[in-house]
């Protein structure tokens, strides 16, 4: 009787367990977040600051470079094949240029600062907590918040809308390549579309998602690393290779789930 | 009058998960000493130090630092005591992305408003203080053990700590080089004046340089006070712990433990008639500082392992029974000699140990040492006629006073 009343609450159980994991994971990593941030702005961040804006951006900035291009590439080609069609080959600068600017270069620029930067961070954060050097930072008095995780939240707010920026003006003309240079479409005609079409708006929602994947992004990527040895899958480096790959995961799909909820919110 | 406790602990008790890690623990740590904590693995020797350092608070009972608890004052407060504090890991816990210069001046660069060049100044002090001038632009994983021990050392110590907490800082290292760490904090904690509280199971090396002994065995401190009493102590976990761990030979010498030789020597005592005799000779190795400073700690204890070695092939094949008795003291009981004999014996060792095993001693600590520095060592050693009657005690000291020098290596400058 009792056997069969547990497999009848068992689900429940799993469902009430597997909640409040995630909302107390979720709070957690709010708290973790606020408190990194307010540490930046304490004594000697600034060049703390600076040496992670030169790590998750400016050492980003080739790979954006590319993707941005061949992005702009492959919607100025796959776009003038479509709208051709239509006899509408005139509006492939509106095309690519509000797709780029309003979802995709926010999108992809996260996903790929996720790729380069992000699992970095985890993992060398998690390399740090497993081999003791977090625990050392505490008893020297230096709190690793502020030492390891404020600036890496602060450099990445910074980074992702200027390398949104950057993915979108070379996305733009990776568009232009395709679409004027190799497909013939009017080269006049793609940059007055280009600079009609997009208004301040586009650009400036654009940047508020940066803003928030950068967020999300960097939440996630040091909060995996920094509690590392919480995980009850596995232990040492295990945990390190784990935490990683949870920390790509989970941020690319939060991106996106993100990406959503602030198109929603803004449209 | 006892002097009053730098560190106090009342009755401290500790649970996890409803799991009693501590249990009214009360102990006592003095100013100025080497106090080392032994217990068994998990017996929550790491928890004990947390509680020293702060990090954990107990669930009931106080840790008072200088009469003054740390639990319920501010947090600044506990923030202005814990900084006297320093913690040298078992791993040593070297940033390994930073180079040794850069760990070491880490925590003044973060923790106070010291100019650079202040900082500079004092971090070379340590480094050259640490013997790691040669090192001090090298990563944590281009250095040996020993010098990645004198790095998180020298880290330790860059604050001017009061307090140095050494956290099992001989795991996974040979016995000479185990002995040097020891030797090596305990050289340390005289020129700083610090005090070190050790977790340690290298019995009896710590008993060399400690001080004080904390046991903690079943969730409380069981014993505390100076390493001759603990041999004294009646309890299990002398049995469960202490002799588990000390085994029949000493690591580094491959003499006999203190503790076999004791038994050696109540058994042959038990044999021999009341008027029969039997001889010590207690030998003293002279210039083991100098063998330290000039080549290195580790080569100083393959000096005290050659000498250990050089004993047991003299007196070992004629029934010699032989211990280590300090850090540079050894003891041989000649259960079957009179003064006589004894003393055609060892004036024969002292004949061989001047012709050859005094070189083997300084070659030894050379190869450990590296270069062949300038160096002096001495061997002393002084014999006393005993009977199963008379107390060990008086004998032994009377073989102390009657040392003279048997042989001595000058300067070798160009070996």
């Amino acid at each position: 009787m009792r056997r069969l009343l547990m497999l009848f609450t068992e689900p429940f159980a799993f469902l009430g367990r597997g909640t409040i994991q995630y909302v107390g994971s979720m709070g957690a990593s709010a708290i973790f977040l606020v408190l990194a941030l307010l540490k930046a702005f304490r004594k000697k961040q600034l060049p703390k600051i600076v040496q992670q804006l030169y790590y998750i951006g400016a050492r980003s900035t080739l790979i954006i470079l590319l993707v941005g291009l061949f992005t702009g590439m492959v919607l100025g080609l796959q776009s003038y094949h479509a709208l051709v069609q239509f006899g509408a080959q005139g509006a492939l600068g509106t095309l690519v240029a509000l797709s780029l600017v309003r979802e995709l270069g926010p999108v992809l620029t996260a996903i790929m600062i996720t790729a380069r930067a992000g699992s970095a961070t985890t993992a060398e954060i998690g390399s740090l907590r497993i081999s003791e050097q977090i625990d050392a930072l505490d008893t020297m008095r230096v709190d690793p918040l502020r030492y390891l995780i404020s600036p890496r939240i602060t450099a990445s707010i910074i980074s992702f809308p200027l390398l949104t920026a950057v993915f979108d003006i070379i996305g733009i003309l990776g568009g232009y390549i395709s679409g004027v240079l190799l497909l013939g479409a009017n080269a006049g005609t793609y940059l007055y579309r280009v600079q009609a079409s997009v208004e301040m708006k586009d650009i400036t929602d654009g940047f508020i998602k940066a803003i928030v994947f950068a967020v999300i992004v960097s939440t996630v990527c040091c909060f995996e690393g920094y509690f590392t040895h919480m995980r009850t899958d596995s232990h040492g480096a295990k945990a390190v290779g784990l935490s990683t790959t949870s920390a790509v995961v989970l941020s690319c799909v939060l991106i996106l789930i993100a990406d959503y909820v602030v198109t929603s919110i803004l449209i | 009058m006892e002097p009053f406790p730098l560190i106090e602990f009342k009755n401290v008790t500790k649970r996890f998960d409803g799991r009693t890690v501590l249990d009214n623990v009360n102990l006592r740590i003095y100013e100025g000493q080497i106090t080392t904590i032994i217990g068994l693995s998990g017996a929550g020797k790491s928890v004990l130090l947390k509680h020293i350092i702060g990090l954990i608070q107990p669930d009931e009972g106080t840790v008072c630092l200088r009469g003054k608890p740390l639990l319920g004052v501010r947090k600044k407060d506990i923030a202005d005591t814990v900084k006297q504090m320093s913690y040298m890991f078992q791993g040593n816990a070297l940033f390994d992305s930073m180079t040794v210069y850069e760990n070491i001046a880490l925590p003044l660069q973060e923790t106070t408003d010291l100019s650079r060049e202040e900082i500079d100044r004092r971090v070379r002090t340590r480094i050259e203080q640490t013997e790691l001038g040669d090192s001090a632009d090298k990563f944590p994983s281009e250095l040996s053990g020993g010098m990645q021990k004198r790095a998180a050392l020298a880290r330790a110590l860059v604050t001017d700590p009061r307090i140095v907490l050494f956290d099992e800082p001989t795991s996974g290292q040979d016995p000479v080089r185990k002995n040097a760490i020891l030797s090596m904090i305990a050289q340390y904690q005289r020129r700083f004046g610090f005090t070190a509280i050790l977790v340690s199971h290298e019995i009896p090396d710590v008993y060399f340089i400690s001080n004080r002994i904390l046991a903690l065995y079943d969730r409380t401190i069981v014993f505390q006070g100076a390493p001759e009493d603990l041999e004294k102590f009646d309890h299990p976990f002398m049995d469960e712990v202490i002799h588990s761990l000390e085994g029949l030979q000493e690591e580094l010498t491959g003499l006999h433990s203190r503790r076999q030789f004791k038994v050696l020597y109540q058994s042959q005592m038990k044999r021999k008639a009341l008027d029969q005799f039997y001889v010590l000779v207690v030998f003293t190795l002279e210039g083991l500082d100098a063998i330290a400073s000039g080549m290195g700690h580790e080569a100083a204890q393959e000096a005290i392992r050659c000498m250990g070695l050089a004993i047991e092939k003299h007196f070992g094949p004629i029934g010699g029974v032989s211990t280590r008795l300090g850090i540079n003291e050894f003891i041989t009981m000649l259960p079957y000699s009179d003064m006589a004999e004894a003393e055609a014996i060892l004036n024969n060792f002292a004949a061989d140990i001047q012709r050859e095993d005094i070189v083997n001693i300084l070659n030894g600590a050379r190869r450990r040492g590296g270069e062949g520095q300038c160096v002096e060592i001495g061997i002393k050693a002084g014999l006393a006629q005993g009977r199963p009657t008379v107390e060990v005690g008086p004998v032994m000291n009377a073989a102390v006073e009657q040392q003279k020098e048997i042989a001595r290596l000058r300067c070798i400058p160009d070996w």
